[in-house]
């Protein structure tokens, strides 16, 4: 600690504040005014400091006195972050209405964890046992899921000395070491740091998320890096929350940064009576939640997205496989822009700051999939969404975002305007994790998986451009062959790719029923091809009725009789069509 | 109270104040001229050097010799229940020769935000009447869904036909509208006071009217105080709330000047770079509370320039709100009224509100394959315009007739035509049926058997 020191308030403009008379390093937490709004030191200018504040500042005045913590911006990390709902600077968001009612009002802090609640804690070594830094030493099963009590990674580590069995709070010594050290329940993180790791490894798993579009032609790795930008109302949010909610993660970090209310409140209202596909646990009991919305301080905007972070490494660190959701990066970087303004720092493009780049990629760097410090694997999945403005993909943030991540998935507002949900452009989006990934889909789903893959986008790619043609002269004008493909796509398009994030089946589809679901598609364009070829008018072969039942497979939970009728229906009626030739 | 006759500069909206006792951000300050006239302004930057104060009404008559006054606390408005019925100015005075409004209790505009673990989730059905919206773009309780639109449009017809109908089925408890004019045309006033007056509607609202010729800067605290009393009716009151406010384009240029007038580095379009943070603080001003009885509905108008959608007014708008009824042009032409382009419109809790039980099981499904058929039948117009009718696919042809239908019956209707969701959702499937029921592949079976009129009709 480097002690406190006073200071006062020289300016007050917006949520940045000046002081004078204070010793302080950067990214210093300080307590500004009488009434002591948490604050963080963000430049220093001779004796001036300079300090954007997590809370409103109406009616604080020139002359309130500043004091420095001397700490960084940190957060706790321990049992209990479960099924919390916190602000940007990790306060309670439920204790915080305890507290002041319905409305978030300034000058009351909430700690992250209770200190009050005792935990059962299970020790996993004894006396005499090495633990060094990063080690489990214990555990507390919280709700279905495990917190791994670990020595945290700035400790020197050495020899237990004496570890108890119990209940405890989180601030209650559960471990001695050799070293000198106590380990508590609780250990506290800054959250701009990084927290280390072993080793960053190739990540070559993917996160299944449900999602057709995702899991069938752009996956992202578990530890990867994913970016959706897209117009309002293109379906950003809506996507993020069917991660949320049906990706195989263990863990789900949520942020809302600078977003809507009631998006939040949805999460907290329905999560708890959705089941993990997998645990058929509820899904909330996996989830930690960031709410920092729109019209809450842009300081604490700024903060949210490393709380959230942070957090997701914490989950890491004890061997998980954590997916966190930024919703959305550009209100982030609009939050930088706003503090850089009132900065009177030299803006770069569109008044971003010029480090705008430098703080998405260390932002995104903090994804992966590693050796924890235990040896044991984690990992965390970052997806940012993105807000450009008037929905152009040239600006700032996207463009940077672009050069950092690995999977790019596009949304289109045209594709949203006819209702074609998940609106991601098919020919504009991509992922850099096929062939990493292409094993492990050729052992877990099927050999021909990635085949099929391909097949599909070269279809999607022949109709895009036979549209241009349609455009000018008229389907009935195209070749039979083309006709047949135009309608093979179609297929892709409403059955495979379309997917009702609202319907209470097709809102998740295994990766068996994707594989099934594409390959009676790619049967019927068999069919349809040989059909063509011994001579059957392409009119008789797009109306073929067999497929009419294909699109209810999504909405059927128990499909595997039904798909199995449909492509032999498929395959009687081809039959029928060649014989009538 | 200490006056100050330290005025150093004075720059469009903005007076700046020198050597001051310490003032605090955003505090209330009166601005005395040498006539005697008192103006209102709000603290913007305060230090022990210099105090910059930003001033709601003209600084015509403000000089070095006016007299400043700093009133140690933000700004505050008096609530009260007797509001209702009462038609004030944009910076809350009366203006219609009534009382001043003597305060059950003091607010500051400002509004904190509402802690999200506090809200409740919007899903109660509001029937507006009006097919585009209530069958394919629902609204409902606590929502805050724009009108997009464009000038010379009708949205003033649209906000004044839903103000007038919208109503909860089977509800009877207090409702309330807060209407807050910015910057709109005398014209304009007569047209919305002229309604309520004829509906008797004024005795459930709230006007607030900041017209055309008054302060363009007063326009910054006009939104508030309606919010603020929207809040307090909704919130303390138990009121249901319906809060239209008109226009939010003249809002968003009042924000542009103040923020030229403090020479901000500008964004798009010479917008300052927080609007959007300044928007949410008005728009996410809508809700429900858990364990509160009332409700703030929020419908604002604003006129996208030039018709742009991805102009910043509506862009960042649109990335705040939960949706927006798009009013458009040419079918405004094509003398269709409402004239909503059902297309880029969109209610984002609509499914929240719809469905068995709320509206009926069907209605989702039917809007969106109105939604798909729309959507191609009005692509293939480019394609007739090219190659001809003739040249269409039998199918083709069918959805290209079905979006004539869908234009001149189910968006085209009357300004006192108030059809109930059962009407609108079976005027859908009387257009659907004149697809090839083998189109209708958004449908389930089982509701085509229940709804479709073919079916129907065997029935009965
Ligand atoms: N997969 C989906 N299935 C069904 N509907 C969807 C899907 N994705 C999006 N939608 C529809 O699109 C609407 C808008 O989506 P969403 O709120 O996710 O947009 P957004 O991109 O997050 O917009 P904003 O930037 O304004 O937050 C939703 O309310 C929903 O009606
Ligand atoms: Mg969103």
């Amino acid at each position: 600690m480097k002690g406190e020191s006073k200071g006062i308030l020289k300016r007050i403009s917006g949520p940045v504040v000046t002081a004078v008379g204070l010793e302080a390093h950067m990214y210093d937490v300080v307590q500004v005014g009488d009434e002591q709004l948490m604050g963080e030191v963000i430049r220093i200018e001779g004796d001036k400091t300079i300090i954007q504040v997590y809370e409103n500042t109406s009616g604080i005045r020139p002359g309130e006195p500043v004091s420095n913590t001397g700490l960084s911006l940190a957060v706790e990390l321990g049992p209990g972050l479960l099924t919390s709902i916190y602000d940007g600077i990790q306060r309670p968001l439920e204790v915080l209405v305890d507290k002041m009612g319905n409305f978030i009002e300034r000058g009351v802090t909430a700690p992250g964890l209770s200190h009050d609640k005792k935990w059962d804690f299970k020790p996993l070594v004894k006396a005499g046992d090495e633990a060094a830094p990063g080690a489990i030493i214990g555990e507390v099963q919280e709700t279905n899921i495990v917190t791994r009590i670990m020595v945290p990674p700035n400790f020197k580590g050495g020899v237990v000395k004496e570890i108890k069995s119990g209940a405890f709070t989180v601030d209650e010594v559960v471990c001695t070491l050799d070293s000198g050290e106590d380990v508590k329940m609780m250990q506290v993180w800054p959250v701009r740091v990084p927290r280390p790791v072993t080793e960053k490894m190739n990540p070559d798993i993917p996160l299944v998320t449900g999602q057709r579009i995702l899991d069938g032609l752009f996956p992202v790795a578990k530890g990867g890096t994913a970016a959706i930008p897209g117009p309002f109302g293109s379906g950003k949010t809506v996507t993020q929350q069917a991660l949320a909610k049906w990706s195989d993660a263990q863990i789900v970090v949520y942020i809302g940064c600078g977003e809507r209310g009631n998006e939040m409140t949805e999460v907290l209202t329905e999560f708890p009576g959705l089941e993990d596909p997998k645990s058929g646990k509820p899904l909330m009991e996996r989830t930690v939640l960031i709410a920092n919305t729109s019209n809450m301080p842009v300081a604490a905007r700024e903060a949210s997205v490393y709380t959230g972070i942070t957090i997701a490494e914490y989950f890491r660190d004890m061997g998980y496989d954590v997916s966190l959701m930024a919703d959305s990066t550009s209100r982030w970087a609009e939050a930088m822009r706003e503090i850089s303004s009132r900065l009177e720092e030299m803006p770069g493009e569109e008044g971003y700051p010029a480090y705008l780049a430098a703080r998405l990629s260390e932002f995104y760097e903090r994804a992966g999939r590693v050796e924890t410090l235990n040896g044991d694997s984690g990992s965390v999945t970052v997806i940012g969404a993105v807000s450009p403005p008037g929905g152009d993909f040239s600006e700032p943030v996207t463009q940077n975002t672009l050069r950092i991540v690995k999977c790019f998935w596009a949304l289109d507002a045209k594709l949203s305007q006819r209702r074609h949900f998940p609106a991601i452009n098919w020919l504009n989006s991509y992922s850099l994790y096929l062939d990493t990934l292409s094993k492990w889909y050729d052992e877990n789903v099927s050999p021909e998986w990635n085949g099929l893959r391909t097949w599909a986008m070269e279809i999607l790619q022949k109709e895009a451009e036979l549209q241009e043609i349609v455009q000018l002269v008229g389907s009935d004008a195209l070749p039979d062959e083309e006709q047949v493909t135009i309608e093979v796509a179609r297929m892709l398009r409403e059955i495979f790719l379309q997917q009702n994030a609202f319907d209470p089946v097709d809102t998740y589809c295994s990766m068996e029923k994707q594989y099934d679901i594409m390959v009676a598609i790619k049967l019927y364009a068999d069919l349809a091809y040989a059909a063509l070829r011994a001579g059957v008018a392409p009119g008789r072969i797009v109306t073929i009725t067999a497929k009419n039942d294909l699109p209810q497979i999504k909405f059927t939970q128990d499909y595997k009789a039904d798909i199995e009728a449909i492509r032999k229906a498929m395959e009687a009626e081809f039959v029928k069509l060649r014989e009538a030739l | 109270m200490k006056e100050y006759r330290t005025i150093n500069k004075i720059a469009g909206p903005l007076v700046f104040v020198e050597k001051t006792e310490p003032v605090g951000y955003e505090e209330l300050v009166n601005i005395v001229q040498s006539d005697g006239t008192v103006k209102r302004g709000q603290v913007l930057d305060t230090s022990d050097e210099i105090v910059v104060v930003q001033v709601f009404e003209s600084t015509a008559g403000i000089g070095r010799d006016s007299g400043v006054r700093f009133t140690g606390e933000t700004i505050k408005m008096p609530v009260s229940k007797d509001m209702l019925g009462r038609i004030l100015s944009g910076s809350g005075k009366p203006k219609d020769g009534g009382p001043e409004i003597v305060a059950e209790k003091r607010l500051d505009i400002g509004g904190a935000a509402i802690n999200p673990y506090a809200r409740q989730s919007p899903e109660d059905f509001i029937q507006t009447g009006i097919s585009t919206i209530d069958a394919t773009n629902t609204l409902v309780r606590g929502q805050k869904l724009p009108i997009f639109s464009g000038s010379g449009l009708p949205h003033n017809e649209i906000a004044l036909q839903i103000a007038r109908q919208a109503k909860v089925p089977g509800s009877t408890e207090e409702f309330a509208v807060v209407f807050a004019a910015m910057g709109i045309t005398k014209e304009e006033e007569n047209q919305f006071m002229a309604d309520f007056e004829r509906t008797g509607a004024l005795e459930h609202a709230v006007v607030f009217l900041n017209l055309a010729d008054d302060p363009a800067v007063e326009r910054i605290i006009t939104p508030r105080l309606a919010l603020t009393t929207a809040e307090y009716l909704a919130f303390e009151l138990g009121y249901h709330v319906l809060v239209i406010l008109t226009d939010m384009t003249n809002y968003c240029e009042a924000l542009r000047q103040i923020g030229a007038a403090r020479e901000e580095v500008p964004g798009r379009r010479g917008y300052p770079g927080y609007m959007y943070t300044d928007l949410a603080s008005l728009y996410e001003r809508a809700g429900l509370i858990k364990g509160e009885k009332g409700s703030v509905t929020q419908l604002s108008i604003l006129t996208m320039p030039g018709d742009d959608i991805t102009h910043p007014i509506p862009d960042l708008s649109g990335y705040i709100t939960e949706g927006q009824i798009v009013v458009n042009r040419d079918l405004h032409r094509k003398g269709i009224y409402p004239p909503i382009n059902v297309l880029p419109s969109l209610s984002r809790l609509m499914n929240a509100g719809i469905g068995e039980g709320k509206t009926r099981e069907d209605h989702k499904k039917v809007s969106d394959q109105m939604y798909a058929g729309y959507a191609e039948g009005n692509d293939l117009r480019g394609l007739v315009a090219i190659v001809g009718k003739d040249a269409l696919s039998e199918r083709d042809q069918l959805l290209l007739e079905f979006a004539d239908h869908f234009e001149n019956r189910f968006v085209r209707q009357g300004h006192d035509e108030d059809r109930s969701i059962e009407e609108s959702l079976d005027l859908g499937w009387e257009l659907l049926a004149t697809l090839p029921e083998e189109l209708l592949v958004r449908i389930d079976r089982d509701l085509i058997r229940k709804f479709h009129p073919k079916y129907r009709s065997k029935e009965a």
